[in-house]
């Protein structure tokens, strides 16, 4: 058949060739093609290949396409299985114009109508139909298809087949299957020839099964049991297979109520902000957080002795008979006897009630089952009962056997010592009644017993047959032996016989049945024992007090003694609150019943949970002294118990105290007897009972005074109850693990239900022998396997540890480079710096501070500093996108930041060289591959105004002269400065100051070049490097830089060094001296994150510059006088900034901020909310003024910012100084403030995060930013009256500030709070640069000028288009209420400590100023010294102002001839440090003339509250000649 | 704190070595960025703490490649890479990281990729394809804008691609492949205790290496 087809193939192709032979590789490819479809073709088809060859034999032909198309006609009449191949060949290979196509496509239909199995083959086909569209284009032209065929020549019709109805319904049986709704029998569920068990029955846990309604259990059983391994999903009991129903009964979760359903208001949920806990501030208690006192009451009312030395026979007796009646009304009250009885009676009935309901029909399991139980439990309670019975008895004797002992003595000594009486009062009772209870009740008894005993009997007799049984057997083998050993060998027979003598058994011996008479007799001797005979009547004791005691004058003389003697004695109790003694009670004698009262309560105001409670018990004895009888522990009350609620306890106590007495009293410790030959011993303590309450008091609303729970143990407890597994069956507390097994075994808890697993694993625990617990569990117990080195080489290796504690980030080592690999290579020396901080940071370093109080606090700021640097750590691992990712911003419409779409658009219009060009911003760096020296600061000197002259005098003295004495003399007389004028030298010394300035920063000086006048212009530009610490350039290393730019001023002075004047004409040598006027300090984080610095700042100045003068009448440059009219000093222009310029980076403050905000507020929601939207709408307006409205408190909580302001009394000390004038005072108020001291290092501080302490934290710690010293003078300014706010803004130098705005007399003026200085709203050389904010105690106002200049801005706040107000009409003030305490309490200054303070701090300095001229003698000059010490009170007094310029004078006149140069230095006093760092900057000690002399005189200024100013008057003095 | 770093040089001198050293070079051979034409790259190399780079550069920026017509989707720079380091501690090993950049349809530069990978720690040769990614703007209207302005979302430090750090907030897309090949050459790892080659490897072609490492 190939060949056949092969043949044909060739000779189409031949054909086709023939006809168009242009394209024949193409041609060749599709007939390949054809050929692998054949195949196909035939593969599929083989099992019709019958078929097949049938076609074949109608194969025509190529050439004669019409022919085989005629026969294809012919065949498709007849044949219509499906095409042959040569047809298929064909319909694809040729061209089918549409009307032949339409006849494949009738073709197709019939083919897919007839025969599926052709759908394979005809997708092929359709596949192929793409490459023959191709090869239709190739045979074009042909018109081989000209042949009037229609599409019904190859259409056969059929009718549909259609199976009949019951046809269906037979073959949908075979495949469907309706499962049916009846239950199905058990036999069937369950595998051949087995019972159906119940569970349940067995007594094993099956739990709830889920419910599910019977016949869709009995369906699915059904349909499960059609499967072949169906049986599998039947349990045992023939039911299928479940869980246990998982829905818990009650539900876990609170039920939602939505408020449409109108739920009953009661139910409605409230929500409440949390509270403030008070005790947040952890590391000590300031005075904000002041709590106490709470309060413990103690009240001890009496003492009362159970034994006492002098106690007499009697009253030993009397003691024993009083605690034996105490507990017989202690059981009375109980009454077991009564109880247990009773539940024997209870027992007896239920036996009878079940034996008898058995007795009716088949008795029940269960009742059968609980029958012995019960038996077994009457027989515990009997034993009990009559165990109590017994005691009750026993007692009973006992009270009256004591009693008729203390009778016999009474008789025997023939006085009475106390009053005790017994009465013994009968009961009478029925007799008949009585004796048949007690017959019934022994009768019951003895019934029971006879049970016991023939149960007994039976189990014993069953033991005995079977012991017999064996004893018989093994006695037969016996025998049968030894019949055995007698034949055999005589040689063994002897020792065979000893062993069996060895192995003899003793035959059993039957028990004996007992006889219910001996039971009788037991029954009632019992009886007999420990019960009232019947018809007897009770008896019950009373015990009374009312005896008469025999007086004194009847006693004999050795019961007068002790009588004499007690009352001798007398007791007290002392409290001891942590075992310190807090009170104790009055002395009291102790009564001739050894009774003491006190009945004293005392209060106990603590501040601590208290750890112990102790009262101990003093006796005194006449003259002779106190003894400690005994220490009592009190427990501390619960927190539950209240005073008024309290009840009375009663606490034992004994002593160990030996005491022999001469007298009737026993003594204590010492035996003694009643007998009268001395046998019968008996030795008592002194022991006694204390009655005291303790209880929490009660403040006055209410309140219970308790510490704070939090205080208590530390969690303990609580971690307790988490664990306590038996919480979860509603008990608690319990820790006696073999109790609770016996319990659990008692209460017989089902095993195995879920409810109970976790107590039945600790009771197995505690049952399985293992009963210690571990105490302790450790986690990842396999972590030891992967430790690589063992834990001592880790901690001792110097490489892991220094690895380590980089890896910490600690500081020291937090950007440590190349850690050696060597352990030998690494020096102990790096770690010592480390260690030493670690060990000191507890330990107050006195040195430094001077001050106790100044220690503790810095010790408390640098714990705070530590905790907030630690947040700061976390936060910074706090990425935000902006950290990572540059991305424009989405570019808006209407606000002022470039973009494309709005304004930015127009920008393209905009002329390329504007008439007035903007500032460019030059390009930021990012802080990345920087490095040392990559980085330069750039101070630009520009000039400077008024700077101070040296005074003419000085010029005079200048020269040397040889009348100088008694002209300078009489010049000290006239001290005007004008007189020197005249004289001829001053024309000849014309120049009146050379100052120049210089710049140090990270200890690179730079100096500009000298200049002359009191306005000098320099204009010089000053480059310095930059050394990021460690090297670390990173944003936050940046950020935290401390180090300062110094701008010092100095006036070079030149003096002639010629000492002869002979030389004077051969040549000019002048010596340069550089006097120090004055300077600008600078933090560089300032100048980072401002990118630049432009401005005129004020020259910090001292007060008084020796020979120099703030020259004002010489006024040759006075243009700028109008403009500085307000203001004094002198004024410094700079330009500073760095190069390239640095992208300060998002402050982490404020992600700090955010991050903090997010939790951790007392805050109404609605107001932060409201706060964000305010901050958020200004922001977006002025993007570059902050806007403030919260902040965040010491311990770390958002807090809203009016809260505190609120005006608060300044001390009244500074108000009194100055009555009447309010301006006066309120300068004097400043500068209290600015005395406060700055954080040592607040640059570092600042950055990291701003907190804002209280005004009273302030004051306490003594310490704070310019926000809180803002926050205060804004305080101190309200409670004076004045109307202020507190400007949130930006100054210069300090960068984003605060401020305080008043209005005086219609004219606003701002206060700068850390210095003290006020400036008008005009005046130009104010430091605050920008306006941003203004918060009131009640409002905020944001800046919504165009300017924020201060001298720009209308400070009306009343106008709402020039400030936006936070509360408003919409958003009323709530009324929040302030975090500022009621009132300020200020501590008086301490004199005395300031004036040590003032001798050591003069100390320190003298010694610095000797060590900084290690190679000159330093010599001081005592007249200077005390002339200057004298002066600084009075600067004090003035404020540093207007001091009458008459120092040099004043020197003058007491040294005589010296050029004196010196200065006073005013600072607010922190620590000694920066004192020195002030002296040292001022350059005093560099000067070298040979001759020099020195004076330093220290003032200290102590203000209220510990607040201390100090001044430092150094001057340098040289001799004139 | 900068005492301790003069040590190690002195101690390799006598006898036992302190530090061990890393010579890397090689070349950034070719990146396949389909659709994209005319692009450079940077590289960089990141390290740990303990790690000092001794001799080579740090950092490179390599000439502008077009696509050729042969093989569209290769851009060759073939930019050599020679860098030695030293280091004390295998932690923090270094990573060369790549940045690619080109113009996009209105002339403007942007990036095209970051991606980074470590040094391979085994002497010999190895070659590298970094899978390149480039961060994604957080807003269509932000992507628009950005493609329009051809100011598109970079890493503020292409440094960050190193680093596991912070990466959560960011959403990148990716785009392209770098090849980079690396010879790598060690000298007393092995000595200070840092067996980095498989147990089994047989190269004897390595020895003469380390014998001229050692004369070096």
């Amino acid at each position: 058949m190939r060949e056949k087809l092969k043949a044909a193939r060739s000779k189409a192709e031949i054909t086709l060739l023939q006809e168009d032979p242009s394209p024949r590789p193409r041609r060749l490819k599709s007939i390949r093609e054809r050929k692998t479809e054949v195949k196909l073709d035939k593969a599929s088809d083989n099992d019709k290949f019958g078929e097949m060859q049938e076609d074949e034999s109608h194969l025509p032909p190529k050439i004669k396409f019409r022919d085989s198309v005629k026969k294809l006609r012919q065949k498709s009449t007849f044949q219509n299985d499906f095409p042959s191949t040569e047809e298929a060949y064909n319909f694809f290979t040729f061209n089918f114009d549409p009307e032949p196509k339409s006849i494949k496509a009738g073709s197709r239909k019939r083919n897919e109508l007839n025969e599926e199995e052709e759908t394979e083959e005809d997708c092929v086909e359709t596949h192929e139909e793409d490459e023959m569209d191709e090869d239709v284009c190739l045979v074009k032209g042909d018109d081989l298809f000209v042949i009037g065929q229609a599409a019904e020549d190859f259409l056969v019709v059929k009718p549909a087949d259609c199976e009949s109805y019951s046809e269906q319904l037979k073959k949908e049986k075979e495949f469907l299957f309706t499962p049916s709704m009846l239950a199905v029998p058990t036999s069937e569920k369950m595998p051949g020839n087995m019972q159906p068990r119940y569970l349940e029955d067995e007594g094993l846990y099956t739990g709830e099964r889920p419910f599910v309604s019977q016949s869709n259990q009995n369906i699915l059983e059904n349909r499960i049991l059609r499967q072949e391994q169906g049986k599998e999903w039947f349990g045992d009991d023939g039911k299928i297979l479940a869980l246990p129903n998982p829905i818990k009964q009650s539900s876990t979760r609170p039920p939602v109520f939505s408020l449409e359903e109108g739920i009953a208001p009661e139910l409605e949920t409230v929500y409440r902000k949390a509270i403030k806990i008070t005790a947040a501030n952890q590391y000590l208690v300031g005075p904000g957080d002041y709590q106490g006192p709470f309060q413990l009451d103690i009240d001890i009312s009496g003492l009362i002795f159970t034994h006492h030395p002098c106690f007499s026979r009697e009253h030993v007796l009397a003691a024993k008979l009083a605690q034996l009646y105490d507990q017989y009304l202690a059981r009375k009250q109980k009454n077991l006897t009564k109880l247990l009885t009773d539940k024997l009676h209870a027992l007896r009935n239920a036996v009878q009630y079940s034996i008898d309901s058995g007795g009716d029909g088949v008795p029940r399991p269960v009742a059968q089952q609980s029958i012995p139980e019960y038996k077994i439990e009457i027989r515990q309670t009997r034993r009990l009962r009559d165990a109590e019975q017994e005691k009750d008895r026993m007692l009973l004797k006992t009270i009256i056997k004591v009693w008729k002992q203390i009778k016999s003595l009474r008789d025997f000594q023939k006085f009475t010592n106390t009053p005790m009486k017994l009465y013994l009062r009968k009961e009478e009772v029925d007799q008949k009644l009585d004796e048949k209870a007690y017959e019934a009740e022994i009768q019951a008894e003895i019934n029971e017993l006879l049970e016991e005993c023939m149960e007994e009997y039976e189990k014993k007799m069953e033991e005995y047959k079977t012991e017999l049984q064996e004893w018989k057997s093994w006695k037969k083998t016996q025998k049968s032996k030894k019949k055995k050993k007698k034949k055999g060998i005589h040689e063994e027979e002897e020792s065979v016989e000893d062993c069996d003598l060895g192995e003899e058994r003793v035959k059993p011996i039957p028990p004996k049945m007992v006889s219910s008479l001996e039971i009788e007799q037991q029954v009632r001797e019992k009886a007999d024992n420990c019960r009232r005979k019947p018809g007897v009547p009770a008896l019950i004791p009373e015990l009374v007090l009312s005896g008469s005691v025999t007086p004194t004058e009847l006693c004999p003389r050795a019961e007068v003694l002790r009588r004499e003697d007690v009352k001798k004695r007398s007791a007290f109790i002392k409290v001891l609150f942590n075992s310190k003694e807090v009170s104790r009670t009055v002395t009291r004698p102790i009564s001739s019943d050894f009774r003491v009262h006190f009945g004293q309560i005392f209060n106990l105001q603590i501040f601590n949970w208290p750890e112990s409670l102790k009262l101990q018990i003093y006796e005194t004895m006449g003259m002779s002294g106190t003894t400690l009888l005994a220490e009592v522990f009190i427990p501390v009350p619960e927190t539950t118990v209240l005073t008024g609620s309290a009840p009375m306890e009663e606490i034992e106590f004994s002593s160990n105290q030996r005491v022999m007495l001469d007298h009737e009293g026993v003594g204590s410790g010492a035996s003694f007897s009643f007998e009268a030959d001395g046998s019968n011993k008996m030795t008592l303590m002194t022991s006694g009972k204390v009655s005291n309450s303790v209880s929490w008091a009660v403040g006055e609303k209410g309140i219970p005074l308790i510490p704070p729970a939090s205080q208590q143990n530390t969690g303990i407890p609580s971690a307790l109850k988490n664990i306590d597994a038996i919480a979860s069956i509603g008990t608690s507390g319990l820790t006696d693990m073999k109790k609770l097994a016996k319990w659990a075994a008692e209460a017989k808890l089902d095993p195995n239900d879920p409810n109970n697993a976790a107590l039945m694993q600790l009771v197995m625990v505690a049952t399985s022998g293992e009963a210690h617990i571990p105490d302790f569990f450790r986690l990842e117990q396999l972590q030891q396997e992967f430790n690589f080195v063992s834990d001592e080489e880790f901690s001792r290796s110097k490489r892991f540890r220094l690895l380590q504690l980089r890896s910490g980030e600690v500081a020291e080592f937090r950007n440590y480079k190349q850690v050696p690999l060597h352990e030998r290579e690494i020096s102990e020396k790096i770690f010592q710096d480390y260690e030493k901080r670690l060990k000191e940071r507890d330990v107050i370093d006195r040195k430094n501070y001077l001050d106790a109080h100044r220690a503790v606090v810095a010790n408390y700021l640098q714990k705070v500093r530590e905790s907030v640097i630690n947040r700061f750590l976390i936060a910074r691992r706090h990425f935000l996108l902006s950290d990572l990712v540059n991305e424009e911003e989405i570019p808006s419409l209407g606000s002022e930041s470039p973009g494309i779409l709005g304004l930015g658009l127009f920008k393209l219009a905009e002329p390329k060289r504007p008439l007035k060009p903007r500032r460019k911003e030059r390009k930021k760096v990012t802080a990345q591959n920087l490095s040392d020296g990559d980085i330069k600061l750039l101070v630009n000197v520009v000039r400077a105004y008024d700077i101070p002259v040296r005074k003419p005098v000085l010029s005079k003295l200048q020269q040397p002269s040889k009348s100088s004495r008694s002209f300078n003399e009489m010049f000290a007389a006239s001290p005007s400065a004008q007189s020197a004028t005249d004289s001829p030298d001053w024309a000849f010394n014309q120049v009146l100051v050379r100052p120049f300035v210089e710049v140090s920063f990270q200890r690179t000086v730079c100096r500009t070049t000298t200049a002359e006048g009191p306005n000098p212009n320099w204009n010089e530009e000053l480059e310095l490097p930059f050394r990021a610490p460690n090297g670390d350039y990173s944003t936050h290393s940046l950020q935290s830089v401390k180090d300062e730019v110094f701008i010092n001023v100095f006036d070079e002075v030149l003096h002639d060094a010629v000492e002869d004047d002979l030389e004077r004409g051969s040549g000019i040598r002048t010596r340069v001296e550089r006097h120090w006027l004055g300077c600008v300090k600078m933090p560089f984080t300032t100048i980072y994150f401002q990118a630049r610095i432009d401005g005129t700042f004020k020259v910090d100045i001292p007060p008084v510059l020796l020979g120099y003068s703030k020259d004002k009448n010489l006024g040759i440059e006075r243009g700028y006088d109008s403009v500085r009219n307000l203001s004094e000093g002198s004024y410094i222009t700079l330009f500073i900034t760095i190069e390239p310029q640095l992208i300060p980076g998002e402050s982490v403050r404020e992600k700090m901020n955010e991050m903090l905000k997010k939790f951790d507020t007392q805050e109404d929601e609605k107001l932060l909310q409201a706060a964000a939207k305010y901050e958020a709408e200004c922001t977006s307006k002025f993007p570059s003024r902050q806007c403030l409205t919260t902040v965040i408190d010491l311990n770390g909580k958002t807090v809203f910012i009016t809260r505190y302001i609120k005006p608060l009394n300044p001390p009244q000390e500074l108000l009194d100084a100055i009555p009447n004038s309010s301006q006066t005072a309120a300068e004097l108020v400043a500068r209290y403030v600015s005395l406060i001291p700055f954080l040592p290092d607040s640059v570092s501080f600042a950055g990291i995060c701003d907190l804002w302490s209280t005004s009273d934290q302030f004051l306490y710690l003594l310490a704070g930013d310019e926000e809180e010293h803002a926050v205060l003078l804004c305080n101190y300014f309200l409670g004076m009256g004045k109307k202020a706010w507190l400007i949130i803004g930006n100054a210069i130098p300090e960068g984003s500030t605060a401020y305080v705005l008043t209005l005086e007399q219609s004219q606003y003026v701002i206060w700068n709070p850390s210095t003290g200085c006020f400036y008008g709203q005009y005046d130009t050389f104010c430091p605050l640069q920008n306006v941003y904010c203004l918060i009131s105690c009640d409002n905020i106002w944001f800046n919504m000028q165009e300017y924020d200049s201060p001298v720009r801005i209308n400070f009306d706040i009343s106008k709402p288009k020039l400030w936006k107000s936070f509360f408003s009409r919409s958003l009323p003030y709530p009324g929040l209420c302030s975090v500022q305490p009621e009132e300020l309490v200020y501590q008086h200054s301490d004199k005395a400590a300031a004036v040590e303070l003032q001798g050591r701090i003069e100390k320190i300095l003298k010694d610095k100023i000797m060590e900084w001229r290690p190679r000159h003698l330093t010599r001081w000059n005592r007249y200077c010294t005390s002339t200057l010490r004298n002066f600084l009170p009075l600067l004090e007094q003035n404020q540093g102002k207007d001091v009458e310029d008459d120092h040099q004078a004043e020197l003058q006149k007491q040294l005589g001839d010296y050029r004196v140069s010196g200065f006073p230095i005013h600072m607010p006093f922190s620590e000694v440090r920066p004192l020195i760092e002030a002296v040292h900057s001022t350059g005093v000690h560099t000067i070298d003339v040979f001759n020099v002399e020195f004076a330093l005189a220290v003032y200290i200024h102590a203000y209220p509250q510990n607040v201390l100013s100090v001044w430092i008057y150094v001057a340098s003095l040289v001799r004139n000649r | 704190m900068v005492t301790g770093q003069a040590a190690p040089g002195a101690m390799a001198a006598a006898g036992s070595p302190s530090v061990f050293l890393l010579a890397v070079n090689g070349q950034i051979e070719s990146g396949q960025f389909p659709g994209f034409d005319d692009l450079y790259c940077k590289f960089c190399f990141v390290y740990g703490q303990d790690w000092v780079p001794t001799a080579g550069l740090e950092e490179g920026i390599s000439q502008i490649t077009s696509k050729s017509d042969v093989s569209p989707t290769t851009l060759v720079w073939n930019f050599p890479i020679d860098i030695t380091f030293k280091s004390t501690n295998p932690s923090g090993w270094p990573q060369i990281v790549v940045s690619v950049y080109g113009p996009d349809f209105f002339g403007n530069d942007v990036v095209r990729g970051y991606g980074a990978v470590h040094v391979p720690f085994t002497p010999g040769r190895h070659t590298r394809t970094i899978a390149m990614f480039v961060p994604e703007s957080t807003s269509r209207l932000q992507k628009f804008t950005s493609w329009f302005t051809g100011r598109r979302p970079e890493f503020t430090d292409p440094r960050v691609v190193a680093q596991g750090e912070g990466r959560e907030v960011t959403r990148v897309r990716s785009q392209g492949f770098v090849t980079i090949s690396f010879n790598v050459v060690t000298k007393d790892m092995k000595k200070l205790g840092y067996d980095v080659s498989p147990g089994d490897m047989q190269n004897p072609s390595l020895v003469p290496v380390m014998e001229g490492i050692h004369k070096y």
